[in-house]
């Protein structure tokens, strides 16, 4: 029953988007390392995707309140810093919902999202959250924002 | 209070007051760009803080992190000298947080091998943040030193006076001794040579001249402090101290 439930805990997760990027879950992005049971509690392991990122804090509250919600009441999230997120652990699937939302996916050539060619430039390391980078297209002139690789 | 809590809160100082300098240029940057840069790595320093507060929290028992953030006085706080040293001109700061950079990346390298697994863990996960931003400052310390004379005077001045704060980056106490022959700290005088190299070898690319070693400040460690510290802390510690315990 117990692992019928973690299945269930595992789809409600999976409805508790990103706050800064809500076209992906945050098991999408990765942050949600495993789930348990343990001690009459599901033990639920959370990796931040940057040290000082807001969304971290904000999703834990979101998480908390989809449980709580759906009738969970006997859970702990645990912060689990080894091995330290990457985007490594995203998968295609979400590469390609991040794509369409207009954010170039992390990948070793930056690739503009609008017209998907391989000129781009970097404007600068550092955007609207700890996770992206700005670029500009050179082909379509778009400027937009990458996800960055770490 | 223990070595090995003693050892976290030093980490977790330098990497809070360097936040809260950070942030100090949120709404001040030369650029949008570079605002955004510069809050941005303040931002990874306060991330970084409070995984060492907690664990610094955790061993002691009795303070939370925001204990330890708010209700310290100067001559608690551990932090490195340099890193309370003031923005001045955007030159300053690069050169400061250049400084500090390359000691954070050699530094997190080694922790990252700790034997303590929550150390080992925090520093792996500052050392990929640290990365992007010992490149950030490297590169601007080499477009500002090989760009016009005037860039290139006002990055040396950078250079120039926080040279003097770099010489405690390096200092080994007895907590540290002990901290290092447990297996879990890092020998930071073997640090020097690699800092020594990095450091020059992007002196040289940015056409600066490395200042001479001469008087070297000392004291973070002890918690004496240069009257910067005081400043940041009156303002960073406010609401805290005005309001004990609010919380929002």
């Amino acid at each position: 029953m117990q692992s019928g439930e973690i299945k269930y805990i595992w789809e409600l997760l999976n409805t508790v988007p990103d706050p800064e990027i809500p076209v992906i879950s945050v098991v999408e992005l990765g942050v949600i390392r495993d789930v348990i049971f343990s001690d009459n509690s599901y033990v639920i392991s959370i990796t931040p995707t940057y040290s000082g990122c807001p969304a971290v804090k904000a999703f834990q509250d979101d998480i908390k309140i989809c449980l709580k919600e759906n009738g969970i009441e006997n859970f702990e999230l645990k912060i689990v810093y080894s091995p330290a997120w990457t985007t490594d652990w995203m998968t295609e699937a979400t590469k390609e919902k991040l794509k369409k939302y207009g954010i170039a996916p992390p990948s070793d050539t930056v690739i503009c999202p609008q017209c998907d060619s391989e000129k781009t430039e970097l404007i600068s390391e550092f955007g609207a959250t700890a996770c992206k980078a700005l670029y500009k297209c050179v082909d379509c002139l778009e400027p937009f924002e990458y996800f960055k690789c770490i | 209070m223990s070595d090995l809590f003693t050892y976290t809160l030093r980490i977790a100082d330098s990497s809070l007051i360097l936040g809260q300098r950070m942030s100090m240029w949120c709404s001040k940057g030369p650029t949008l760009e570079e605002d955004i840069a510069l809050s941005n790595i303040g931002l990874d320093m306060f991330g970084q803080a409070n995984g060492f507060y907690e664990y610094a929290a955790q061993l002691d028992g009795t303070k939370s992190a925001d204990d330890l953030a708010f209700n310290r006085n100067e001559r608690e706080f551990f932090n490195h000298q340099l890193v309370e040293q003031e923005n001045g001109h955007f030159g300053i700061t690069i050169a400061r947080n250049f400084l500090h950079d390359v000691f954070n990346f050699l530094f997190y390298t080694q922790l990252s091998n700790s034997k303590d697994e929550t150390l080992a863990a925090l520093a792996a996960k500052s050392l990929k943040e640290v990365k992007y931003h010992l490149r950030h400052s490297s590169n601007w310390l080499i477009r500002l030193g090989d760009g016009t004379e005037k860039s290139n005077t006002k990055i040396q001045e950078g250079l120039n006076t926080m040279w003097q704060f770099t010489g405690e980056l390096f200092e080994m106490d007895e907590i540290d001794k002990q901290i290092l022959s447990a297996g879990i700290g890092v020998d930071n005088t073997a640090l020097k040579n690699d800092w020594d190299t990095l450091v020059n070898n992007t002196l040289q690319k940015a056409k600066l001249n490395r200042p001479e070693d001469t008087y070297m400040a000392t004291g973070g460690k002890k918690g004496l402090h240069t009257e910067r510290l005081g400043f940041i802390l009156a303002e960073m510690q406010y609401l805290q101290r005005a309001y004990p315990d609010a919380k929002w």
